[in-house]
């Protein structure tokens, strides 16, 4: 059985510092196996997300998009029983690598979540919260203008200017998520995870979160989990397709919609299954 | 409206009759309490005056008051407050937080088998190892003692709290690269203040009822406490000794001394629930 990987065209490089066709690569991904205890979720994924572009994961519920995302930051460390195999190079330095730095690591790539998750905090405090722990300012009027600008990154700044102060939890749901995106923009990280992170809210908060996920890719590299193809289709360049801790298939966004290499892709994106 | 048929009569009566029977076990339970209370209010309030608040015990026929229980339960609780919250507390977050092993789970059977030890065998256990080396009863002795009694209550409630606790909070304090122990104390902690506060309420509110423990360690006292190196008054001591003397006056003084730990216990419990109160 031949690994689909192979017939990807085109073929991205493992090496990190080589140029891939989208610019430079910011993670390289080879060989990944993915275990939860004896469950393998993942299987040899292997793929290149070059700089400041927006890469979007879609496949049907539990193909492995999440746990591939989180594998990114290390996030599902926190699951007991999981196992990791394979390389995940960022900027060259693996991150699995023994020694290598869990903490630095997510202060460099920041994740939104599906379900926001404001801090029971301010609304000033949650932005500030990663920049405090980080000790990323050096005094108070410094930290509020970061604060501020990270809010206005976020396109929540107009909105929560006057109630700093009050509780987070009573904003609305897409203020809420665009609150927590705010909170990884506050510490400048340079790769930003998301995890579907519109499925929750309305039309218009939908919207408004594509159109920061545009904006942000001139200074972020941004890797998406969606379930919905249109927003795959407007927001990102590049898209990866998943089948059963599969990577399927991966490549401009505009051929995967449009030219798909495999079969299984134009079968999902076509409806006629998942 | 109009045409009920037979099973919707049925659901409606059926849903009546429990409305009512559980609003009936409710004032049951209130109830009780209520009669409780104002039962002990109108027995304790013939002897309270202020120089009953303030005065330490005298001879039957010379009034005398307890001020010097209610100054000694006040420190034999702040003795066990200190002792017991912080090692509960500890205790729980431990459990929850990192108490996935075989360890943690023989620390929460014995943090429960903890919780059912009757208050008194603690008692005997302080006299056994710290008054008899010490050689005397002791504030101290009676703080530790009481200290014993909470830890288990405050470990198990504090754990159950920073277990509803939702996993999203964490994760998102962890992926802005918090290491594991400032998501603890920066978020998880304060997201179950007020939780944990009302299990070291609870626990305060157990032990300032305690009277058995005391009277091994403890002891009592006729004078106002100078130092935690000697016996102390407690109000529970002191109601036990009275209301088990022959003394129609000391019963009378009894009944007030409950009324004031009724009082005191409630006033604890409003202050706490104002400061922990949620803020967002």
């Amino acid at each position: 059985m031949s690994t689909p990987t192979q017939t990807i065209a085109p073929k991205f490089e493992v090496n990190s510092r080589t140029a891939s066709p989208h610019g430079q690569t910011k993670i390289a991904v080879d060989g990944l196996n993915f275990y939860y205890g004896r469950t393998q979720a993942l299987h040899d994924i292997t793929l290149s997300i070059p700089e400041r572009m927006v890469m979007a994961f879609i496949g049907p519920s539990g193909c492995g998009k999440t746990t591939f995302l989180r594998t990114l930051n290390r996030m599902n460390d926190v699951i007991p029983g999981t196992r990791v195999e394979g390389k995940v190079l960022m900027d060259g330095q693996d991150i699995y690598a023994t020694g290598a730095d869990v903490v630095d690591l997510r202060r460099k790539v920041g994740m939104v979540f599906q379900k926001s998750n404001p801090f029971p905090k301010s609304i000033f405090d949650n932005v500030a919260y990663g920049l405090r722990i980080n000790r990323l300012t050096s005094n108070k009027s410094e930290l509020e203008d970061r604060v501020a600008a990270a809010l206005n990154d976020a396109a929540l700044w107009s909105e929560v200017k006057d109630r700093l102060k009050s509780s987070a939890l009573g904003l609305s749901g897409g203020q809420q998520q665009r609150l927590c995106i705010a909170r990884a923009l506050a510490i400048r990280p340079e790769v930003i995870l998301m995890d579907e992170p519109a499925s929750a809210l309305d039309p218009i908060a939908t919207s408004k979160i594509e159109e920061l996920i545009v904006d942000l890719k001139k200074q972020y590299t941004i890797v998406i989990v969606t379930h919905n193809m249109q927003q795959a289709a407007r927001v990102s360049d590049l898209t990866a397709f998943f089948l059963l801790g599969k990577l399927i298939e991966v490549d401009t966004t505009e051929k995967v919609f449009t030219a798909p290499g495999q079969k299984l892709t134009e079968d999902y994106i076509t409806g006629r299954f998942g | 409206m109009a045409f009920l048929n037979r099973t919707d009569r049925t659901r409606r009566a059926t849903s009546g009759v429990m409305t009512v029977l559980t609003a009936l076990c409710t004032v049951v339970a209130v109830g009780i309490l209520l009669i409780i209370l104002s039962y002990i209010a109108m027995r304790g309030i013939g002897a309270l005056n202020l120089r009953f608040l303030v005065d330490t015990p005298r001879p039957v026929g010379e009034g005398g008051g307890i001020g010097n229980a209610i100054v000694g339960s006040a420190v034999l609780l702040l003795l066990s407050c200190v002792v017991g919250i912080p090692l509960g507390i500890a205790t729980g977050v431990y459990l929850s937080e990192f108490g996935g092993g075989l360890f943690a789970s023989v620390v929460r059977f014995l943090v429960d088998t903890l919780t059912g030890i009757p208050s008194i065998v603690t008692g005997v256990f302080v006299y056994a190892v710290v008054v008899l080396r010490m050689g005397h009863f002791s504030a101290l002795a009676g703080g530790i003692a009481l200290a014993l009694i909470m830890v288990p209550i405050v470990a198990r409630t504090t754990e159950e709290m920073i277990k509803l606790v939702p996993h999203s909070l964490r994760e998102g304090a962890l992926a802005l690269g918090a290491p594991q122990w400032r998501v603890t104390l920066g978020v998880v902690i304060p997201a179950a203040a007020s939780g944990i506060a009302t299990g070291a309420m609870l626990a305060v509110a157990r032990v300032s009822g305690e009277t058995a423990p005391l009277l091994f360690t403890a002891f009592g006292s006729r004078f106002f406490p100078r130092n935690l190196n000697e016996p102390i008054a407690s109000l529970t001591v002191q109601i036990y000794n009275y209301a088990i003397s022959p003394y129609d006056e000391w019963h009378a003084q009894a009944w007030a001394a409950t009324l004031v730990l009724m009082t005191l216990i409630l006033s604890i419990n409003i202050l706490v629930r104002f400061l922990t109160r949620k803020k967002f």
